[in-house]
């Protein structure tokens, strides 16, 4: 017989093991996944995790898809700390590619360097204002954000689908639902000659970094953790509840935004009616699977643009749908959150009473 | 008070050898050895965590031993479950009462007895033939939400006594009593005890173990440490057996008067938000530089309406209605209070007074950010650590380092660092709720000592507290709150406990009559 028991004390070690057991056990039952489908477990796990980064193109592709990933978690993490559940990071994606897409199309005859920047803040603006939408409805009407960001997802999905099909139309795009694409000065700096890699990954790298340090050296960042971590004591303190809830909706909005800026902006290059291939949801998996720390979610998010990518190229080599990538990500999490179970408690084998009481004497 | 004669170890009521419970990480009884024969009441003493719960859970078949023989009557049994205990003629008043607000005393009294409980007007009867034979009255068709706290306690009792008892079990039962209250109580044990019932009398306050019980155990960290007959043995001796040999234990502290008026509250009313808090009605007080007032009141009276109204959690309407030191403060918010030289030590030590979370260093900075630990939005790392190294220096705080997480101390050594930290900011006003509760006596002596040492270096201090004794020790003036409404308040040395007992009850203004007039006027 097995029984969980209380450690009584948060373990530490675990917590870091969690995440890595989560992943290894992903693997696993992935290759039995593959096995049961008739493929040779190992060289389907290779194509789907290694063959994508097997080349320069392939990193460099790797970057394209980690960077909005890594935008969108760090301002969630951010959010989860002072237990703000933004689920919302897909919507202020959309909406930060939305007026970024608006503003390029705008300036798409100005030939200046201004012009990217105005598009990336207009795009940092929707994404972070539809975020403080939702901060505002739970200060002002007590609305719970898990709900509203979850429905703002949507709003934002068909805002943009009425503007690609109306207003912001391609007017000699021969009717298809797409912007006409934009200028070159509002295109991304392409890091690596020939290959997708444009600067959105340093925009994510010095997130991570900014994160990190507002986190642990702010006082605005102490603020934050006080609140989700022990309420009455941010009241006590005189910490303002209400304009924090804001300030964090605000960031993780206005990062989501900026992923979203740099999605139709880098490798898209025009608005369409998808931009995101659930880059916000997967967000959420990546900044619990990076323990909502700065550096966990770096490599966190590198690992999940690699699952994108397995799935793709698993579709095209092993004739699997691409379904499969959100195979993995739903295990990732549910092992996870699996294991988390294990920081607070401890396995113990349950013998028989007899035994018990006798050793006790 | 001697303690009823035993012909031989069969007339034991009840007999506990060697029994050991084991909780993860923590021996909560080891080897405890208790006897109880019929008739006897019996004190078992000791601190806050030293065991006594876990013993009379185990007694009340709540949990079971993991070692040891529970013997009743000269049998040795197992007790199963609480239904087992009941059957057997034991019952247990817990300290937090579990009685349904909306229902009638019969009702609550007739669920507790489930099958036994038979036609309600007869147990009704029961209950009113009861609860005067032991001078409890207690109307069986009121309402628990209309009782006082007293009162819900006789309900309690009363649940126990319409049973065939045999043992019954009180936890800490004077904690929510007036002391009127408790002298009441008192009668009616002696008397179940004349009529054959043996009283298990779980309390850390030892006057009222040498007022009431025949004789005492003594725990200290799960283990017996002692036996003794309270009314032979002196306090002194008791509580060193209680608290070990190495711990001083409080003495008396001059009294002072204090200087310029700091704290002001002038007609302060406001309604609780809570729907079953307390209404402050028209409150007006003052604390001078260098006091300390003390307010005494049973829980849940409007002390916690009045704290949050004075920390600034709860914004009261008029800026007047508080002041410090001529400046109104009634709409600023707890920083700016803060500023202005508020500190505060809240009733809950764990997720209000300290992340539980945080380590120490992060804990000193939670309302020490005024101290110069932070710059240009930044914190200092090493200025903060500094401050929390103070903190655990100077109040002698036992911690492995400053890193360690605040739920990771014990009560007594958070709450030593948690009025250090407030001590050390020089505050001009210190607000203290309940500074000392479920605190070892070793860290109470301590933070008595810090706060009269505050004092003396002229700070006000307003201490609220439900331990009367506490306050007449530290306090300079006292007064009382009761239902909202604070009683006039009087140097210390100038009332008595009976007065400030009056108080509590709400009589504010008769002095003369006599102490069973006033609570009968009080009841009316």
């Amino acid at each position: 017989m097995f029984k969980l028991e209380s450690r009584g004390e948060a373990s530490s070690t675990m917590s870091y093991l969690s995440p890595v057991l989560a992943g290894v056990l992903t693997l696993i039952t992935g290759a039995i996944f593959f096995a049961f489908l008739g493929h040779d477990p190992v060289h389907a796990l290779s194509i789907f995790l290694i063959a994508p980064v097997s080349d320069l193109y392939g990193v460099a592709e790797l970057s394209v898809k980690a960077a909005p990933i890594m935008l969108c978690a760090i301002g969630l993490a951010l959010a989860f700390k002072a237990q703000v559940w933004n689920i919302g990071a897909e919507g202020q994606l959309l909406m930060g590619g939305l007026t970024a897409s608006a503003i390029a199309l705008l300036l798409i005859d100005v030939e200046s360097g201004w012009a990217l920047i105005a598009v990336l803040i207009s795009g940092m603006i929707g994404g972070g204002l539809w975020g403080v939408l939702a901060a505002w409805l739970r200060n002002r009407f007590n609305a719970n954000e898990i709900l509203t960001t979850i429905m703002f997802n949507y709003i934002a999905l068909y805002l943009l689908l009425y503007f690609v099909h109306g207003s912001l139309k391609d007017p000699d795009g021969y009717g298809f639902p797409e912007s006409a694409l934009f200028s070159d000065f509002t295109l991304l700096p392409i890091l690596l000659e020939d290959t997708r890699m444009h600067i959105g990954i340093l925009f994510a790298a010095f997130a991570v970094v900014a994160a990190w340090v507002f986190i642990s050296r702010s006082f605005l960042g102490f603020q934050i953790k006080v609140l989700g971590m022990d309420s009455n004591a941010a009241k006590l303190s005189g910490f303002k509840h209400q304009r924090l809830v804001i300030l964090v909706m605000l960031i993780s909005g206005a990062l989501a935004g900026l992923a979203g800026a740099s999605e139709v902006t880098g490798p898209i290059g025009q608005l369409i009616p998808s931009i995101s291939p659930g880059y916000g949801y997967a967000a959420i998996i990546v900044a619990f699977l990076g323990r909502l720390h700065p550096v966990g979610i770096f490599f966190a998010s590198l690992l999940m643009a690699l699952i994108y990518m397995g799935g793709e190229l698993a579709q095209i080599e092993l004739k699997m749908p691409l379904a499969v990538t959100s195979l993995f990500q739903g295990m990732l999490l549910f092992y996870l959150l699996a294991c988390d179970v294990f920081i607070n408690f401890k396995i113990k084998l349950v013998k028989p009473k007899s035994i018990t009481a006798a050793e006790s004497l | 008070m001697n303690r009823p004669s035993v012909e031989s170890s069969e007339n034991y009521r009840l007999q506990l050898t060697g029994i050991t419970k084991q909780y993860p990480g923590c021996l909560a009884n080891d080897r405890v050895d208790l006897a109880i024969v019929p008739g006897e009441i019996h004190a078992l003493l000791g601190e806050n965590g030293a065991g006594k719960s876990t013993l009379m859970k185990m007694i009340y078949g709540v949990t079971k031993p993991d070692a040891g023989e529970i013997i009743w009557q000269g049998e040795q049994v197992v007790i199963k479950d609480p239904l087992m205990a009941r059957n057997m003629g034991i019952g247990m008043v817990f300290q937090h009462f579990s009685l349904f607000e909306t229902l009638t005393v019969t009702e609550n009294i007739a669920l507790a007895l489930g099958d036994d409980a038979g036609d309600l007007k007869q147990l009704a009867q029961r209950i009113s033939t009861v609860s005067k034979q032991y001078g409890m009255e207690l109307n069986p068709d009121r309402h628990i939400h209309s009782l006082s706290v007293g009162e819900r306690q006789r309900v309690e009792i009363v649940r126990c006594l319409v049973q065939d008892i045999k043992l019954l079990i009180l936890d800490e039962p004077t904690s929510v009593l007036t002391p009127q209250e408790v002298d009441t109580l008192f009668v009616t044990l002696r008397q179940l005890s004349k009529d054959g019932c043996s009283i298990l009398f779980i309390s850390h306050k030892l006057k009222e173990v040498q007022a009431l019980c025949h004789s005492a155990t003594i725990l200290r960290a799960g283990k017996v440490t002692g036996e003794c007959i309270p009314a032979e043995a002196g306090a002194t001796k008791m509580a060193q057996m209680m608290v070990g040999d190495d711990t001083p234990i409080s003495t008396d502290y001059p009294k002072s008067a204090g200087s310029k008026t700091f704290l002001v509250v002038s007609d302060l009313s406001q309604l609780s938000e809570d729907p079953f808090g307390a209404t402050l009605k028209d409150i007006n007080f003052e604390v001078r530089s260098g006091e300390i007032l003390g307010i005494a009141g049973v829980a849940g009276n409007g002390q916690e309406e009045l704290l949050a109204a004075l920390s600034g959690e709860h914004l009261v309407s008029r800026s007047e209605q508080i002041s410090f030191a001529d400046t109104a403060v009634g709409l600023m918010d707890p920083r700016e209070r803060r500023e202005l030289g508020l500190a505060f030590v809240p009733e809950e030590r764990l997720g209000r007074g300290a992340v539980p979370e945080m380590s120490l260093v992060d804990n000193s900075l939670l309302t020490g950010f005024l101290q110069g630990l932070v710059h240009t939005g930044f914190i200092n790392p090493r200025k903060t650590e500094q401050f929390a190294d103070q903190i655990i220096d100077k109040f002698k705080v036992k911690t492995p380092n400053n890193r360690a997480q605040a739920q990771s101390l014990s009560g007594g050594n958070l709450q030593k660092f948690i009025i250090g930290r407030e001590i050390l900011q020089n505050p001009k006003l210190l607000v203290a709720s309940h500074p000392t509760w479920g605190v070892d006596i070793g860290a109470a002596t301590a933070i008595h000592k810090a706060l009269i040492e505050l004092r003396d270096r002229g700070a006000a201090i307003l201490v609220v507290s439900e331990d009367i004794d506490e306050l007449f020790l530290i306090s300079d003036r006292l007064c009382a709150i009761c239902d909202g409404q604070l009683s006039p308040n009087k140097a210390t040395l100038e009332t008595s406990i009976e007065e400030v007992g009056r108080w509590m009850t709400g009589v504010f203004e008769t002095p003369e009559e006599s102490v069973s007039d006033v609570l009968q006027s009080s009841r009316n």
